[in-house]
């Protein structure tokens, strides 16, 4: 089955695409900030600087 | 759990990484089943396959009037009940909700071309959804000039609550003004206009965006406590520093002294 988009298909295309890029860079941004923040946290505990509970700063529980 | 549990930062992380996966999973799911449906809908008589982009700008720009409300009740949090995650879940939000704002603009320009004759109009629906977009942008640039996230959160919470008297602006600007924007179609007195075959791929699809947006919602939200510990460990480091070269100075004034007591 194909499906006709008729004489304004690249606007149609483009809303799509550009719909996408920018979730995807959404999804980036999240998982790289999260690695980011992670890894600095890392690196602080691994100097030895930890929270006053003493529970590793990247643990969720 | 309740929203007290949620207040202690640590259990929210721990309810995230428990949910996270669930909620990414149902997002990928519902936008599959929305895009198949979309791409299934029929032409209409009018507007012919354009109205394929409805089931994309309709629901960014529904998100972004939604984000903000979310925002504004997280700044009553931050203001009057002075929830710890209240300013943490505003500051997440703001670039979530700027791109979905942009997306509406975007692709509502896109439809416009063809149906209007015109990429862009200064009428009152889309001049007040571009306010709300600056308003976004001005919002993130208020997070980043302040340093200390608590002041921060305060300013951002007194201008997401005046920045809110956009909300209905934006809702009823097509009934209030002449616009060349069309009136609600969906959310109006005596039910929807758009046919089945059209409303169902919508509704899918603004349910597909919406848990979207919470996904990337607590996922930031995740992420800004982890930049506050970093923050705070940075400080504990920097205090440290601090005292030990006080002490290391002190302990040299101190030799000085004696020696200059022995001489």
């Amino acid at each position: 089955m194909t499906m006709s988009l008729g004489p304004y298909a690249s606007f149609i295309v483009a809303s799509y695409a550009a719909a996408a890029l920018v979730v995807a860079i959404l999804i980036g941004w999240v998982m790289l900030d999260y690695r980011n923040q992670t890894q600095r946290l890392r690196e602080l505990e691994q100097r030895g600087i930890t929270r006053r509970s003493g529970r590793s700063a990247t643990e969720p529980r | 759990m309740t929203l007290i549990d949620l207040a202690n930062p640590t259990r929210f992380l721990a309810l995230t990484t428990r949910v996270l996966p669930w909620l990414a999973a149902a997002t990928v799911v519902l936008l599959t089943i929305g895009l198949y449906q979309a791409a299934l809908a029929p032409d209409d008589y009018q507007q012919g396959a354009t109205v394929k982009i409805m089931f994309v700008h309709v629901p960014n720009a529904w998100l972004s009037m939604f984000v903000w409300g979310v925002m504004s009740i997280a700044s009553l949090g931050t203001l009057v009940w002075r929830h710890p995650l209240a300013d943490v879940a505003a500051k997440a939000a703001a670039p979530i909700g700027a791109a979905f704002t942009f997306l509406a603009l975007l692709t509502g320009s896109l439809w416009g071309r063809p149906m209007w004759g015109t990429y862009w109009e200064w009428d009152a629906r889309l001049t007040s959804v571009l306010i709300l977009f600056l308003m976004y942008l001005g919002l993130m640039a208020l997070w980043r000039a302040v340093d200390d996230p608590s002041r921060a959160a305060r300013a951002a919470a007194v201008l997401t609550l005046v920045g809110a008297i956009n909300l209905p602006i934006i809702k009823f600007s097509v009934d209030w003004w002449n616009t060349l924007h069309q009136p609600a179609s969906v959310m109006r007195m005596g039910g929807s206009a758009l046919d089945k075959s059209f409303l169902i791929p919508l509704l899918v699809m603004a349910l597909a965006f919406t848990l979207l947006f919470v996904t990337l919602h607590l996922a930031a939200m995740r992420n800004e406590i982890l930049r506050r510990r970093v923050r705070s460990l940075q400080m504990m480091q920097a205090s440290r520093i601090a005292f030990s070269s006080d002490m290391a100075a002190g302990s040299r004034e101190d030799n000085a002294s004696k020696e200059a007591g022995a001489a």
